[in-house]
């Protein structure tokens, strides 16, 4: 799940991690009352949306840029109206782009230093880990890769959490001393605490700035969550931007569906996450592309079966439909029937493939055999992904 | 021999009483395995009956193992409650704990194995189907069935199998029995980032298994652990492996339902592991359709 930026700030001021005086707004009037409340020399105005690219981006209407700079509440408003109800369109976003909601007015401020500060998950050390380093502002991948000797990595236990002489270690590492030190380790200690409590799987400071009037400051933050613990999350989840999603994704979750979006024609129905990997690529090892990546989980039902047929079919780019169901416990038979029942409501005429393995599964061959739906039955995974990639070509 | 767990080991089960842990603890039960205990905080004194079976439910673990002898449990607890019930079963010196539900957070977990490691207890899983050592009957019956793993399609014999997930392990378990070739134990280490036992800890057990003769090794993206496992394999693994990686067509940065199979920053692809795996000398199947024919074509069978 990810959140806005100004929701991000929100998490901010509640843990205490300093960041620049902003405000969120939703109309022009709101934009402008936030830019005089901000009495700030300088005020950057932000397109709220989860893509990148922002700043280079270009609405619809033919307004250019979703980052702007000003100095007055009256420049702010008439930014604001130019932006707000209007669609954005990123490098990112595709050519649909986004729908500007809402817009983020903050003190701009001078930065005389950038550095880059992060929490995450480690999963070799299975602990949090702090990645610091003084190339902020940059791509941190890259930083690692040409010149990982400028990467600080702290292990952090995970019963006594960040310790003093950690954030000490830490800012003196990236130079943060006098002053910046003591703010550098309420920063810090602040921010594993977001981390933690708001179960984060990785808080990403980039960048980090010391102003030139000796402020620390969170300019730029990213936040992924734990999808696992949002259930004791509930202002996290409130936080949850659906218009950001992608629509097939959004009801895919509302029927406890896992499903991924792919760029691909084939589209596939499996039981099992890996299994559901493996789909996907022997479609793509016999010449196809996958459309999806869907998992109906180990107890699927009829109307999750039925539900994920609707989403499959939903992707006008699907030009076939392979399903995979290795049936262990579940009935083959009651999947044939799911299967079936679906291809009927839904009016079905792209091909389908159907590899059926497992418990009860002559019955749940023969349903497929007499349902008379143009069907094809496969013997094994190789011999459906053949069958759908062929059917697909020839149609 | 098998690796963790014969026919003859006791078996208890946490959350008996709700409808998941019911349903595998009937199946368990029909399948021969020794449950010999159930837990439900509240419901001690009170029998899980199926069929002639009629086993005891207790209020706490310790209670349980005392009473019947138990040494493995199964855990089938809600998300919320999970991470406790694991540390209660390691607090109550049980050999064995199998986590099966899915969806414990990831700092739960960090705090568990973090607990734990270094104990006498070992955690396989969460979010794993658990694991067989099949039986010597009929479609393997009498075997030991830990978790939610179909039990027919299992052979008593010579191949150990460890995986991350499910469903590709039954496919593996499958292809073998089809073709008349048995398990001495199918292991599922699970899906989540955070696990108790990881492919090398099994490696190592299959590899001191005088019982196995030959190994299928299945992995998936996100992580090292396949690479970790190969390199030793690759060096102290006297017996033929066989190997598939699924996710070489996941885009990055996406979780592909399991909680850990993501690649992340570059890390953990499929080609990686796939690399790291032939180095040490593994047979990578091309398809999940072959993972046996890579086995058995390696193993000299065919």
């Amino acid at each position: 799940m990810n959140i806005h930026e100004y929701q991000a700030r929100e998490l901010f001021q509640k843990f205490g991690v300093a960041s620049q005086k902003g405000k969120a707004a939703f109309t022009p009037e709101e934009a402008e009352k936030a830019a005089q409340e901000l009495g700030a020399e300088q005020i950057v105005v932000k397109a709220q949306i989860h893509a990148g690219g922002r700043g280079k981006g270009t609405f619809k209407n033919g307004f250019k840029g979703g980052v702007h700079l000003c100095k007055t509440p009256a420049e702010v408003r008439h930014l604001a109206e130019q932006m707000l109800g209007q669609t954005l369109v990123t490098h990112q976003t595709g050519p649909d782009g986004r729908l500007v909601k809402t817009l983020l007015v903050a003190e701009a401020v001078d930065i005389s230093r950038e550095l880059y500060f992060a929490i995450l998950f480690d999963r070799e050390t299975s602990g949090p880990m702090v990645i610091a380093s003084t190339e902020g502002g940059v791509d941190i991948e890259s930083v690692a890769e040409h010149s990982p000797e400028k990467i600080l990595r702290i292990p952090i236990d995970p019963f006594l959490g960040i310790q003093p002489y950690q954030t000490r270690k830490i800012a003196a590492a990236l130079g943060l001393r006098g002053p910046l030190m003591t703010q550098a380790s309420k920063l810090f200690t602040a921010l594993y605490r977001t981390y933690i409590e708001s179960d984060c799987t990785m808080v990403e400071i980039n960048p980090l700035v010391v102003t030139p009037d000796g402020r620390l400051l969170a300019l730029d933050a990213k936040f992924n969550f734990d999808d696992n613990a949002l259930y004791r999350q509930p202002a996290i989840v409130a936080m949850r931007d659906k218009a950001e999603e992608d629509p097939r994704e959004v009801a895919a979750s509302e029927f406890n569906l896992n499903y991924i979006g792919l760029d691909g024609n084939i589209a596939c129905l499996v039981n099992g996450a890996g299994l559901a990997m493996a789909t996907m690529d022997i479609i793509q090892h016999s010449g196809g592309k996958p459309a999806n990546f869907l998992d109906v989980g180990g107890g699927a039902t009829k109307e999750q079966v039925s539900a994920a047929f609707k989403i499959i079919l939903g992707d006008k780019a699907v030009k076939g439909i392979m399903v995979n169901i290795f049936g262990g416990i579940m009935d083959c038979n009651v999947i044939a029937h799911g299967i079936v029942d679906a291809a009927r409501e839904t009016g079905l005429t792209l091909p389908l493939v159907v590899r059926l393995e497992g418990n009860n599964v002559e019955a749940g061959k023969h349903t497929l055999a007499e349902s008379g739906l143009a069907l094809l039955s496969a013997s094994s995974m190789a011999d459906a992904a053949a069958k759908i990639v062929a059917a697909v070509a020839a149609a | 021999m098998a690796i963790l767990v014969t026919p003859q080991t006791r078996v208890l089960v946490q959350g008996i009483t709700g409808s998941f842990g019911a349903k595998h603890a009937q199946l368990s039960l029909d399948y021969g395995s020794l449950i010999v205990a159930g837990v439900t905080p509240g419901k001690g004194g009170q029998f899980f009956e199926h069929g002639s079976h009629k086993v005891p439910i207790f209020d706490t673990v310790e209670e349980a193992a005392r009473q019947t002898g138990a040494t493995v449990s199964a855990v089938f607890v809600p998300p919320p409650f999970a991470a406790d019930a694991i540390l209660e079963s390691a607090d109550a010196g049980l050999a064995l704990v199998v986590a099966i539900t899915e969806g414990i957070p990831i700092n739960d977990m960090i705090r568990v194995k973090s607990k734990i490691s270094g104990g006498k207890t070992r955690l396989i899983g969460p979010n794993c189907p658990g694991l067989v050592t099949p039986g010597e009957g009929k479609d393997s019956l009498g075997g030991c069935r830990i978790g939610i793993a179909p039990g027919y399609i299992h052979k008593k014999g010579n191949v150990g199998v460890v995986s991350r997930s499910g469903t590709l392990t039954y496919e593996a378990v499958w292809q073998l029995t089809s073709r008349g070739y048995g398990q001495s134990t199918c292991v599922g280490i699970g899906g989540d980032p955070v696990n108790g036992t990881s492919h090398l800890d099994v490696l190592k057990m299959f590899n001191d298994d005088p019982e196995t003769e030959a190994i299928i090794m299945i992995g998936e993206i996100g992580g090292s652990a396949e690479e970790e496992a190969a390199e030793w394999a690759g060096a102290h693994c006297k017996k033929p492996i066989a190997g598939f990686i699924a996710g070489t067509t996941a885009p990055p940065g996406r979780r592909m339902g399991h909680a850990g199979a993501i690649v992340s920053g570059g890390k953990g692809t499929a080609e990686g592991k796939i690399a790291a795996m032939k180095a040490a000398g593994i047979a990578v199947a091309e398809t999940p359709s072959v993972m046996a024919e890579t086995l058995l074509q390696l193993w000299g069978k065919l």
